[in-house]
């Protein structure tokens, strides 16, 4: 039997070369095109429009899908999510990218909690850039007005959690570049009618606030953010659902604890 | 210079320890390419603790890195600074890709490391000291450890590049706790993959 704490250094090397190898090679296929179907509008349960600097708490269940627009080009949306069932389990923007192998939060790929699995999944995207290396403003750039980290805070307030319930963000509709360098740089507002799709793959408790990025120079939002909430299950040929090695396994977890 | 503490954390062992403003911790890779996994609270109000995100805002707004390195002020989610670097000879540290748990594992290497020891595993053994536990487990800094964010956005773990002997420096600028994972991961190059035992030195001027 394999006995993984006894392998040679060269063996160990070769599983993590080829595991970059798979990864790299995904990640130099061109991505999804983006579905911006119009929701029928006897789908949706819910929709609503978050005005500038505010936020909202919202609950979802599994296969619930929110489709957040940004009609605006408003710089930025801040997003954390929770287990509901179990809200020790939450978002974990380290295991989100580190497991997929990029900063390039897009259609295909998905949201991990601590728990190796996943939260939630991009099922649609306009490719406006989701950052969570930096993620949302806090007081350091917004001075007195509204952020995305008190916002954030505030939210998870409403399902009775604390300032220790959150963790390092996701920020939406946020470029970001990196250069060769080492520097990472804002890289302008989203252009107007910026979408991501975001199908829950647990019943989740969603903080959502219409904040900007924390490197974004314009420091208020300056439109609304708007949303819609519908039911639709993954079909057989579910794009997330087989986009990366990565990505199944932690489907796997994610199934198993929902396993009759 | 007082040396309060001189211990020699075993390769894949957790290890705590709490600072006083202007105490100095110097962590040593004494073999060379050992991920040192930590976390920062403060030692009178836990729910404040290190914020990589706020860190790396304020780095980045000022011409900085992604990464940490002499001279980096590490900041509690509040904003407020915990501790700072003021030696390397590595040249950099991670905070991006988060500390190793079996869980994550799974994912990453295959439902076959499940039961491999974790960084995770280690802080959870140690939060559990100071009363803490799940919910306090955020984001972290990985010493010596070299992951590259590349232009076309590749997230990857490289080899490493400290030296045998090779160490940072951290001055305390609050009072706080400092929880370490000697990192036991073999499934990526964090630690050459080979797990070895590092040195902590903590002193006072």
């Amino acid at each position: 039997m394999l006995d993984l704490d006894k392998l040679t250094p060269a063996q160990y090397r070769a599983r993590y070369e080829a595991l970059q190898e798979a990864a790299r090679a995904r990640a130099a296929m061109p991505p999804a095109p983006p579905d911006t179907q119009p929701l029928s509008p006897a789908s949706i349960r819910k929709s609503d429009s978050i005005p500038p600097g505010c936020y909202v708490a919202l609950r979802l269940k599994r296969f619930d899908t929110i489709r957040i627009t940004n009609s605006s080009g408003t710089p930025g949306a801040a997003l954390f999510l929770w287990n509901a069932d179990d809200i020790s389990e939450r978002y974990n923007a380290g295991d989100t990218v580190k497991l997929q192998w990029t900063t390039n939060l897009t259609a295909g790929r998905v949201l991990f909690s601590d728990m190796g699995r996943v939260l939630a999944s991009i099922t649609a995207d306009t490719g406006a850039g989701h950052d969570s290396i930096i993620g949302p403003n806090s007081p350091a750039q917004s001075g007195a007005g509204r952020n995305g980290r008190d916002n954030l805070r505030l939210a998870a307030a409403k399902f009775g959690l604390t300032r220790q319930d959150v963790g390092p963000a996701l920020s939406l509709f946020s470029k970001i570049g990196t250069d060769a360098e080492g520097c990472m740089h804002y890289q302008g507002a989203p252009p107007p009618g910026a979408m991501v799709e975001l199908r829950a793959e647990q019943n989740l408790l969603v903080a959502l606030s219409n904040t900007p990025h924390a490197l974004s120079p314009v420091t208020t939002a300056t439109g609304a953010i708007e949303f819609a909430i519908s039911h639709s299950p993954p079909g057989e040929a579910d794009l997330c659902r087989h986009f990366t090695d990565e990505g199944m396994r932690g489907f796997i977890n994610t199934d198993e604890a929902f396993a009759a | 210079m007082t040396i309060l503490s001189d211990i020699t954390v075993p390769a894949r062992a957790p290890y705590s320890a709490t600072l006083k403003p202007g105490q100095i911790m110097r962590i040593v890779d004494l073999e060379s390419q050992q991920a040192v996994d930590a976390l920062f609270y403060n030692a009178h109000d836990t729910s404040e603790r290190y914020s990589a995100q706020d860190t790396l805002a304020a780095q980045a707004l000022t011409g900085g890195k992604f990464y940490l390195e002499t001279g980096s002020i590490l900041l509690s989610n509040e904003g407020r600074a915990m501790v700072r670097i003021i030696a390397d000879t590595c040249g950099f540290h991670d905070t991006n890709a988060g500390a190793c748990s079996c869980e994550s594992n799974t994912v990453r290497f295959g439902h076959e490391t499940r039961f491999m020891h974790a960084c995770r595993e280690n802080f959870l053994t140690e939060l559990g000291k100071y009363g803490m536990g799940k919910r306090d487990l955020v984001s972290n800094v990985n010493f010596f450890m070299n992951v590259p964010i590349r232009p076309n956005g590749e997230l990857t773990v490289d080899d490493g590049v400290s030296e045998p002997g090779g160490y940072v420096e951290l001055r305390a600028e609050m009072d706080v706790l400092v929880l370490i994972s000697n990192c036991p991961q073999v499934n990526n190059p964090c630690n050459g993959f080979n797990p070895t035992p590092i040195r902590i030195i903590i002193s006072e001027a």
